[in-house]
């Protein structure tokens, strides 16, 4: 009976994966933050070849490299950089992540419009976020407790702003998010605290913004300029958080998904960028 | 042949009986299992009372002593506001309302029952939580307080149900009884129909908690989910159950936070079970 079950369900298992194929589909799965961009790049490309399917889903960049080996996605969307860890498991299973640049992203710093804090250091941003400074006080504001709002685990976003903020690229670094930190699920619940909470503090791709919440200013140390986070100032390097977005697939792209791939980095699909907010990789 | 169909018959209702024990046990294996591998990474006490939840950082920190005593404590002030109300209303359902009131209150509460968990909590989201801020003037109002008053509402409709049957089971006699006696409705009430009800309206009680201890959904929009150990109730906690659903997507197959969460898993399972032993003794001690 036993066997019967099991057996049943592998046979429910196969089947769909096998009836995946036949249709052409692309199941691309990761980062939150290119969710939008993947799916515009979908939406255009399916237009273009109607006889493929391309499944967009979100959950976070490590999800999308745990769906890559464990073979439920063909392409991993992801913020950061894959880790050590993620390739020698991936090896593990016969996978081969390959990795692939294709577009930027500018994290902003967020607070509600109220806050008359405008412009911040890097090193003050450390402060706030592992919890060192505790008040916008501090920081010339209103004597109000800050209140810090971050991402998931799950998210690229947390990832690389924990990497490159908290500890300042520095990859010997101890610096956590203060324990007293939020942890929202989505980019949009960050937006919406923000919109209604005075004191908090949060951070997300700049794409996010809107009239509702303020983007910071940052300068790189004391002495450099303060830095909106603009397309502009994140393709010359002058905003100091910005970051790559990436693909990563199993192995160098072939057939149906180096097509794809090769449509996201033309001139059109990196207009499509533009338009979704981030950033071009090529100009 | 009709024994052979009568063989068949009994065999697969055996099955049938058999498959709900059979699955608690293959999924408690898996738990095991996969749970008990992070014991390779930090010893058992390191785990439970461990302070700190850092579950990516290198090396991992995997202590959930905040997350346990997050749970316990959204779930103790679900309790303490879900109970007296559930078992009042039961009261009121049972004994008190008029028919038609009854009806209406009844309904009622299967439609709160209704209500999926996301949703409750996204109602909370845009209502409870500014308002909690502004009453208790705190930074945020994503707090454990949010969750339990949230939690209580999903908790109520298993309390009211379970509890009105126990009362609506006692004999009809035991009221009679102290009514002649000279009791007043509310004597009959508290000193007769209640405790012989007690059993009932505890396995009410207890069956209302289990699903509080197990809602994740709710609790993860509205309680901030940030691992401290709660001082007061006015505090951003981070419950086992959200704990599970926020990180599971990331956790990679195989690695120490997987099987950390496995392990979180296996603690969520058994506080659940001691809940309901719980509640399983002394249905049975009140029998004897």
């Amino acid at each position: 009976m036993k066997s019967l079950i099991l057996s049943l369900f592998f046979l429910a298992c196969f089947s769909t994966q096998s009836s995946a194929a036949v249709n052409k589909s692309v199941r691309i799965k990761g980062s939150d933050t290119m969710v939008n961009l993947a799916q515009s790049w979908a939406e255009k490309y399916m237009e273009i070849k109607p006889e493929v399917f391309l499944a967009v889903t979100g959950g976070g960049s490590g999800t999308g490299f745990s769906s890559l080996i464990s073979g439920t996605c063909e392409i991993a969307m992801s913020s950061r950089e894959i880790k050590e860890k993620e390739i020698a498991l991936a090896e593990k299973r016969g996978i081969h992540p390959c990795e692939i640049k294709v577009a930027l992203d500018g994290l902003a710093v967020v607070v509600n419009p109220q806050n008359p804090v405008g412009k911040l250091t890097m090193e003050q941003l450390a402060g706030i976020f592992t919890g060192a400074i505790r008040n916008w006080k501090e920081l010339g504001g209103d004597d109000e407790k800050i209140v810090l709002l971050s991402r998931e685990v799950n998210s690229g976003t947390h990832v690389y702003f924990k990497e490159h903020v908290l500890r300042r690229g520095n990859p010997q670094g101890t610096e956590e998010f203060a324990p007293s930190a939020l942890l929202l699920s989505s980019s949009q619940a960050i937006a919406d605290e923000i919109a209604q909470n005075q004191g908090a503090i949060g951070y997300y791709g700049m794409g996010y913004v809107c009239a509702k919440q303020k983007a910071v200013l940052v300068a790189r140390d004391a002495k450099s300029p303060y830095e909106a986070p603009t397309i502009d100032n994140v393709i010359s390097g002058r905003y100091p958080i910005s970051r790559p977005l990436f693909f990563y697939l199993n192995g160098s792209p072939q057939g149906m998904l180096k097509d794809f791939i090769d449509y996201c980095l033309s001139a059109d699909g990196q207009e499509i960028v533009v338009k979704t907010d981030f950033v071009p990789y090529k100009r | 042949m009709r024994k052979l169909k009568e063989f068949l018959i009994e065999k697969l209702i055996l099955f049938c009986g058999l498959a709900s024990i059979f699955f608690v046990v293959l999924i408690f294996l898996f738990l095991l299992k996969e749970g008990l591998a992070v014991f390779k990474t930090v010893t058992p006490p390191q785990f439970l009372f461990g302070k700190s939840w850092y579950p990516i950082s290198e090396p991992p920190h995997l202590g959930i002593l905040p997350l346990i005593l997050g749970s316990l404590m959204v779930t103790l002030g679900a309790a303490l506001i879900s109970i007296p109300i559930g078992v009042a209303c039961a009261v009121y359902i049972a004994e008190v309302a008029p028919l038609k009131i009854k009806e209406i209150l009844k309904s009622g509460i299967e439609l709160l029952a209704a209500i999926p968990s996301v949703v409750l909590g996204f109602i909370g989201m845009v209502t409870l939580v500014p308002w909690i801020k502004s009453i208790f003037h705190l930074p945020t109002g994503l707090t454990a307080l949010s969750g339990a008053v949230m939690l209580a509402f999903m908790a109520m409709p298993t309390i009211v149900s379970i509890a009105e049957d126990a009362l609506y089971s006692v004999p009809k006699t035991y009221k009679e009884g102290a009514l002649a006696l000279g009791a007043t409705h509310w004597q009959a009430i508290h000193r007769v129909i209640l405790p012989a009800a007690s059993s009932g309206i505890m396995a009410a009680v207890m069956l209302g908690i289990g699903r509080v201890i197990g809602e994740t959904m709710a609790v993860m929009m509205i309680t901030g989910n940030a691992a401290v150990i709660p001082h007061s109730i006015l505090q951003p906690v981070r419950t086992l159950t959200a704990t599970i659903a926020a990180e599971m997507g990331e956790a990679v197959v195989g690695s120490e936070h997987y099987f950390a969460l496995f392990a979180v898993g296996i603690v969520l399972f058994v506080i659940s079970f001691i809940v309901n032993v719980g509640a399983d003794l002394f249905l049975h001690k009140k029998e004897q």
